[in-house]
């Protein structure tokens, strides 16, 4: 149970004041719209510039940054008045795409681990919704092997000089900060060499490439270095340490995408696997209520959602009392895998052939943009499918998240690595 | 059950661990396997002090729980004896002894329910009929007024500990609709006969009522007013059901994990082979996962959430499946020594099994929740 301190306000007083202040201030959804995350995806593009102006308003109203430290423009409440907010705002129009990562892996990870100046020069400025912040991680030669990466900084004076490319940055075109991992020092093993930049995310040498998905998204994006300068006052935590704050933020990223995190604000369901609420309208409106195979599916998908975050408190509970290691936030993130992967099933055998067409037309190639397709509709269920394995793959694969819980979580035997304690640079690399 | 239990919790688990390696070690249960009884009552009695009968009474009949969460603090001493597959009807006491508390009459049931908190006598919940499955609310052994009271005809089997039990909770049809009522094993009519059990000291029975008389004090629930009790006792039976299973669970994935590190071939220890890690990885996943259902449906029940019935079906769809699928993935874990009657490791399966199939399958539970989510 979280320990209520005296001088923070208590929950339900301040439910009731988010309540009041949600109704009198923030845009109501429109009753066509299903929630939060939909009116978000129906934005395309121009959903980075409303999170913005969504973030300011709920700043102005004294509801940013509800678990941040009062130091950093945060309320330094606790996780209870989070959950007790997101239950409040769920028929609201919130920026939930300022979540993850800016909020939850980002921001959290540079309270954690940055230097008091750059906490003072980001985090306030993260909570106006003045800035979005991004991870530079993974890399086109892999992403699981996260301590492999080859992106270059030089030292150069007073600045690093960038040279590289990174991969998979959700919203890096729409971003003004990254956290990004880049190799300082090739000739100690692949963990010591490795050091932890604040780079602005738009300035001169670095050029953005958006990718498109099998969804149709375009969030996606690669980003390449071409001598970019960055003041070494810039550097997160000590030059060639940076593997410990990878690690942090990594921890931080299996929480967020296994649903723990406590920095996430705004009603959270993912755009994977339709609500069961949604599942159980698709049954009616396809005539299947009386189908037992069908009712057993949905009570099935119900069950799954259920669990998760009845394991998500459980986990959070462990990991807070020291029961469990940090490690296990793996736990959470490998149901998420599972789960959606699971949910996608159902969605496909439920809605059966219905998922193979929507209302509006697709674009050339049967490819669908994801604002054409309303969730909850037979093609949304389609598209889900199609992107099934993204479940299982961003936010670190399952595959890692296994080696997570059975190496840290339960002792068991590290996996062979060749590159341990081999000076990077004499580091077998693929072509 | 949760990582953050009070220090009372903590200690009622310790003072109930302690007991049961004591007095019911693998060993005893081995030998009360092959004896006429899966149970001694001397040992329950012992147990009932502990105030294990006791925590899911209302406080009004006497009960007291730790926390003031009564079925929270039940399925403390279901987990403790799932980790040792322990015999004994805590479910069936439980269960009815909370029934009773919570009837209308509750003063006439007052010296029964004293005797089932002090380990004095045994009940049942004498729910499932011969050739039916999970159908709590449609019984087909038939009450009929005589006078102020009911004669009560027809069948029940599956009956949990229904050898041992003094009383068994039972649902039948009267006239005005499905009705319960408290029938004593001695009660002229009844004949108990036990029945070859898969678990090896969870017993089952089959009870014959033939035109056994129950006077009007003898009702639990009349007709008409059935329903809430009954999902009440599902709650509960659930519960107590699962955390004893998320118990066993527990301790054959502790034994599993250690035998991992032990076990040798090629020269390491199979904890080292990715392959295995990654089942192990799974493994602790879903016991985390039943753990945290099971604990979910036992606040639930103890606080008479809106959502408790919904959450009973959700806990007992998951956690049967998922239970036997982890005890099953650690006996291949094992290898041959897996499927020898020597390794305690069938005990666990056995009571898992058990406890998937009774009080409603995972399917029937699925069929409930399709039901209370309105599909």
């Amino acid at each position: 149970m979280t320990q209520q301190l005296s001088d923070i306000e208590d929950v339900e007083s301040f439910r009731l004041r988010a309540r009041a202040w949600l109704a009198g201030n923030m845009p109501r959804l429109a009753p066509g719209q299903p929630d939060s995350l939909e009116a978000m995806v129906q934005l395309g593009d121009a959903v980075w510039p409303r999170a913005r102006e969504l973030q300011r308003m709920l700043y102005e109203g004294g509801f940013a940054g509800i678990c941040f430290p009062r130091e950093y423009g945060g309320l330094g409440l606790t996780p209870a008045h989070q959950r007790a907010f997101n239950a409040e705002c769920a028929r609201y129009e919130m920026p939930l795409v300022l979540n993850t990562p800016t909020f939850s892996i980002c921001g959290a990870t540079i309270l954690d681990m940055a230097s008091e100046e750059q906490k003072r020069q980001h985090l306030p400025a993260v909570i106006r919704g003045d800035e979005i912040l991004v991870q530079f991680l993974s890399e086109p030669r892999g992403g699981s092997d996260l301590a492999g990466a080859t992106t270059r900084a030089t030292r150069d004076g007073d600045v690093f000089v960038l040279n590289g490319s990174k991969i998979w940055s959700s919203g890096a075109y729409a971003a003004d900060w990254a956290l990004c991992l880049a190799r300082t020092d090739w000739d100690a093993p692949k963990h010591r060499g490795l050091t932890m930049f604040l780079v602005k995310v738009h300035q001169p040498g670095i050029e953005i490439k958006r990718i498109k998905q099998v969804g149709g998204s375009t969030e996606f994006c690669q980003e390449f270095f071409d001598d970019v300068q960055v003041p070494a006052s810039d550097v997160v935590g000590e030059v060639n340490g940076g593997w410990a704050v990878a690690s942090r933020q990594l921890f931080h990223e299996r929480n967020a995408v296994g649903g723990g995190s406590p920095y996430i604000s705004g009603f959270t369901r993912t755009r994977r696997g339709p609500g069961t609420g949604a599942l159980i309208e698709g049954v009616r409106t396809t005539g299947q209520s009386g189908d037992p195979r069908v009712r057993e599916l949905v009570a099935e998908a119900h069950t799954i959602s259920r669990v998760q975050q009845q394991l998500i408190s459980r986990i959070s509970a462990g990991m807070r009392t020291g029961a469990l290691p940090p490690p296990a936030a793996a736990i959470m993130r490998l149901f998420s895998g599972e789960s959606a992967t699971r949910l996608s099933e159902i969605g496909v055998e439920v809605m059966g052939s219905n998922t193979v067409v929507g209302e509006a037309a697709g674009g050339p190639g049967g490819v669908v943009p994801p604002e054409a397709s309303r969730v909850g509709e037979g093609l949304d269920y389609g598209v889900s499918f199609l992107m099934r394995q993204a479940g299982s793959l961003g936010g670190g694969s399952t595959e890692m998240a296994r080696n997570v819980i059975s190496e840290r979580v339960l002792g068991m035997p590290r996996e062979y690595a060749a590159d341990r304690d081999v000076p990077f640079s004499q580091v077998r690399q693929g072509r | 059950m949760d990582f953050d239990i009070s220090a009372d919790q903590k200690l009622f688990r310790a003072t109930t661990r302690e007991f049961l390696e004591k007095e019911m070690p693998l060993d005893r249960v081995r030998e009360l396997a092959g004896s006429g009884t899966g149970f001694e009552r001397g040992w329950w009695r012992r147990g009932s002090e502990l105030g294990w009968n006791s925590m899911t009474v209302s406080s009004e009949a006497g009960g007291d729980s730790i926390s003031g969460e009564g079925v929270v603090d039940a399925c403390i001493v279901a987990e403790e004896m799932g980790r040792l597959v322990s015999p004994g009807p805590l479910l069936g006491v439980n269960v009815v002894a909370a029934a009773l508390s919570e009837a209308a009459n509750a003063a006439d049931h007052a010296d029964t329910i004293a005797a089932l908190m002090a380990g004095e006598a045994v009940a049942s919940w004498a729910v499932y009929e011969p050739g039916h499955g999970w159908a709590p609310l449609a019984p087909t052994v038939q009450a009929t007024t005589d006078g102020s009271g009911y004669v009560l005809s027809g069948v029940k089997d599956r009956v949990d500990s229904g050898d041992q039990a003094d009383y068994f909770l039972v649902t039948a049809a009267a006239p005005d609709g499905p009705a319960q009522f408290v029938v004593p094993a001695t009660a002229p009519g009844v004949t108990v006969t036990p029945q070859q059990s898969l678990d090896l000291v969870r017993r089952f029975a089959r009870v014959e009522l033939d035109g056994v008389a129950v006077p009007g004090t003898g009702v639990v629930r009349p007709a008409g007013s059935i329903e809430d009790a009954v999902n009440r006792q599902i709650q509960i039976a659930v519960a107590l059901q699962c955390a004893e299973t998320a118990g066993a669970v527990e301790r054959v994935f502790e034994f599993t994990v250690q035998w991992a590190f032990d076990r040798y071939t090629f020269g390491r220890p199979l904890a080292s082979y990715q392959a295995l890690k990654h089942r192990f990885a799974d493994m602790k996943l879903w016991l985390e996962a039943c753990q945290a259902t099971t604990s979910a449906a036992a606040h639930a029940a103890s606080q008479r959430a809106d959502d408790a019935d919904e959450l009973a079906s959700v806990a007992k769809s998951y956690v049967g499946q998922r239970a036997t699928d982890i005890i099953q993935d650690c006996v291949q874990l094992h290898g041959g020594i897996g499927v020898t009657w020597e390794h305690d490791i069938h005990l666990y399966l056995r009571r898992a099994t058990v406890n998937r199939v009774t009080f409603g399958t995972p399917g029937e539970h699925r069929r409930r929740l399709a039901d209370i989510l309105g599909v």
